[in-house]
């Protein structure tokens, strides 16, 4: 085509090369070419999408088949067949029940956020205070909270409070971390850039510290929430009258295993779309740290 | 006659404690208001070493700093400085990165809301001189080395300082680029008169810019010769080809092989 050629000839000015779309210059066979590899591209992405869901279902079928073939008793495996069936009977208690858990769960979290990114921000910006409370961090992190859910229980009594209170101290943690070590390790040269111009310590924090450790943070609200889950069922396993932990409890001191499984299941969905949401909020925020490399990125669950 | 604006004497600074990289040593000049003078040396004599304590970002650990009659004690806010490397804010787009400057300094900071327009004009002016126009939205990732160097040097200009600090600006530009640069920074120099110091490798360009070249030695970096350059303004690319212009450039690159052999003769002892 004359037209392309000539277009080719002149080269664009350097202020309409941004905007001027890159086919404006192409030969129809490397447009073909571009096509294709965005066609591909878009092959990839389709399958990406659809993996999660095949993999799920190829394990329920695995799973009712071998409960099938070899005959497994349903107190021992229930039938993913059966638990279905259970939780089509028992839908009120359980959507009641997950409900209380959710909200437990989200408030946990929450407060777990907002004490966790303030505390992360002052650790991450003062080596004193690093120093000085780390140890004590990594104490409180290791202690079992299994251990301390009685300990809840004495002073503010079976309930809602010590399934928020559990669900919180075990989220905290990767989310004081992760805004720590974000802050923390901003590169010398960017802080300088700031520290040139005359700005002062809560200035470097804002534009530098924080933006800088947003992917962190949004990193670390991945695993924050679906460890709050633990958190809360964990406390209601233990002591509560409401919650989907306390309903696998009575479940299984009834011997209703499908029952239980029922639970884990939600359980387990409500985990995975709160992920979902953590992952959408932080690629939304911190698309920059990506650079582009979508295509690589994976959604990978943290085991807890 | 006018005290100098930045006066240095006698510094020195070692990096890392007693038994660190001694990396200046008894370095002493002086620029006067609104004087442009380049530094030249070898590479790791202490130029950037240099730039870093009259800004104020390290202490020196012998000998004073004054810039405009007060020492210096912390970092300076009436400079702006392109540092070596561009070190732009990933996660702001050029122009945010360019008026960063703008939400530190007074005044304004406490103007840029209320004259934001005015602002964003004045950024996207510079990206044009520059050559980055229409790259305004583009992160800093998506642009070569050489345009993020650019981008940094707008940032260090946009706040209009009465002390410029470039540190090897130009360094990852092609000759052709930098030589239209030469112009752009003699514009903007011509028209407000800041205080500059610039840290460069290339002899022609200290020359063209610059109204005194200052030699340094090999580590630990000193000032060993200091060259007038004495050719009417504006300067053009015409200039460089002046016999007055090559011979300077000449005596220049005399000084840093003498410099540049000193550094040898330490590294045999
Ligand atoms: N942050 C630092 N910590 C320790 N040593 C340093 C540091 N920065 C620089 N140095 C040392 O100080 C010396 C001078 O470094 P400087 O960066 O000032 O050199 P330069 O003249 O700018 O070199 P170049 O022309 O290659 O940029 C070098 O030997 C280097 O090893
Ligand atoms: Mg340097």
């Amino acid at each position: 085509m004359a037209s392309d050629a000539a277009l080719t000839a002149t080269a664009p000015a350097p202020g309409t090369a941004a905007k001027a779309p890159a086919d404006a210059t192409m030969s129809p066979e490397a447009l073909r070419r571009l096509q294709a590899m965005a066609l591909a591209q878009r092959r990839r992405r389709r399958l990406q999408a659809w993996l999660p869901w095949l993999v799920i279902i190829g394990m329920f079928v695995i799973w009712e088949a071998g409960v099938r073939a070899f005959n497994v008793q349903q107190f021992v495996l229930p039938a993913p067949t059966a638990i279905a069936e259970s939780m089509i009977k028992w839908w009120v208690p359980l959507l009641d029940n997950s409900w209380q858990t959710l909200m437990t769960t989200l408030i946990g979290f929450f407060l777990a956020v907002i004490f966790g990114l303030l505390l992360g921000v002052a650790i991450g910006s003062s080596s004193l205070l690093y120093h000085g409370l780390y140890p004590l961090l990594i104490g409180f992190n290791s202690v079992p909270k299994v251990a301390v859910v009685p300990i809840l229980v004495i002073w503010f009594g079976i309930g809602t409070v010590p399934a928020v209170i559990t669900a919180f101290m075990i989220s905290f943690f990767p989310i004081v971390v992760n805004v720590a070590t974000g802050i923390a390790t901003v590169e010398p040269e960017l802080r300088d850039v700031l520290r040139a111009l005359g700005a002062k310590p809560s200035d470097i924090i804002r534009k530098v510290g924080l933006p800088r450790a947003m992917p962190y943070f949004f990193a670390s609200l991945k695993i924050a929430i679906t460890v709050a889950f633990v958190g809360s069922i964990i406390a209601e396993t233990v002591a509560a009258n409401k919650g989907i932990g306390h309903l696998m409890i009575l479940a299984s001191s009834r011997f209703d295993v499908p029952l239980v499984f029922a639970g884990l299941i939600v359980t387990a969905v409500m985990g995975v779309a709160m992920y979902v949401a953590a992952v959408a909020i932080e690629n939304r925020t911190t698309g920059w740290a990506m650079r582009g490399q979508n295509d690589q990125q994976q959604v990978s669950v943290p085991g807890v | 006659m006018e005290r100098p604006f930045v006066e240095i004497s006698g510094v020195a600074m070692r990096y890392g404690g007693v038994e660190g990289t001694l990396a200046l040593q008894n370095a002493t000049l002086s620029v006067g208001k609104g004087e442009f003078i380049a530094v030249v040396g070898p590479s790791g004599c202490g130029k950037s070493t240099l730039m870093k304590l009259v800004t104020g970002l390290w202490p020196a650990t012998a000998g004073t700093l004054l810039v405009a009659g007060q020492e210096v004690d912390g970092p300076l806010s009436i400079a702006g400085m392109a540092f070596q490397n561009p070190t732009l804010l990933p996660w702001r787009n050029i122009i945010d990165n360019v008026m960063l400057p703008l939400e530190v300094v007074e005044p304004h900071r406490r103007q840029l809301r209320s004259q934001r327009a005015m602002y964003e004009a004045r950024a996207q002016d510079l990206l044009k001189l520059v050559g980055l126009g229409g790259f305004d939205k583009k992160f800093p990732h998506e642009l070569s080395g050489g345009m993020q160097q650019r981008a940094s040097l707008c940032r260090a200009l946009i706040h209009e300082p009465a002390l410029l600090m470039l540190d090897e600006p130009f360094a990852a530009l092609d000759i052709f680029t930098r030589e239209d640069l030469w112009a752009v920074l003699q514009g903007v120099w011509m028209a407000r008169k800041p205080t500059v110091i610039l840290v460069t490798h290339d002899l022609r360009e200290a020359a063209y810019l610059a109204d005194r070249v200052l030699v340094m030695s090999s580590r630990p970096g000193r000032i060993i010769a200091e060259r007038i350059v004495d050719l009417p303004r504006p300067r053009t690319l015409e200039t460089t080809y002046k016999p007055e212009f090559v011979s300077l450039v000449h005596d220049l690159r005399e000084h840093i092989s003498a410099a540049r052999k000193g550094e040898e003769v330490v590294h045999g002892q």
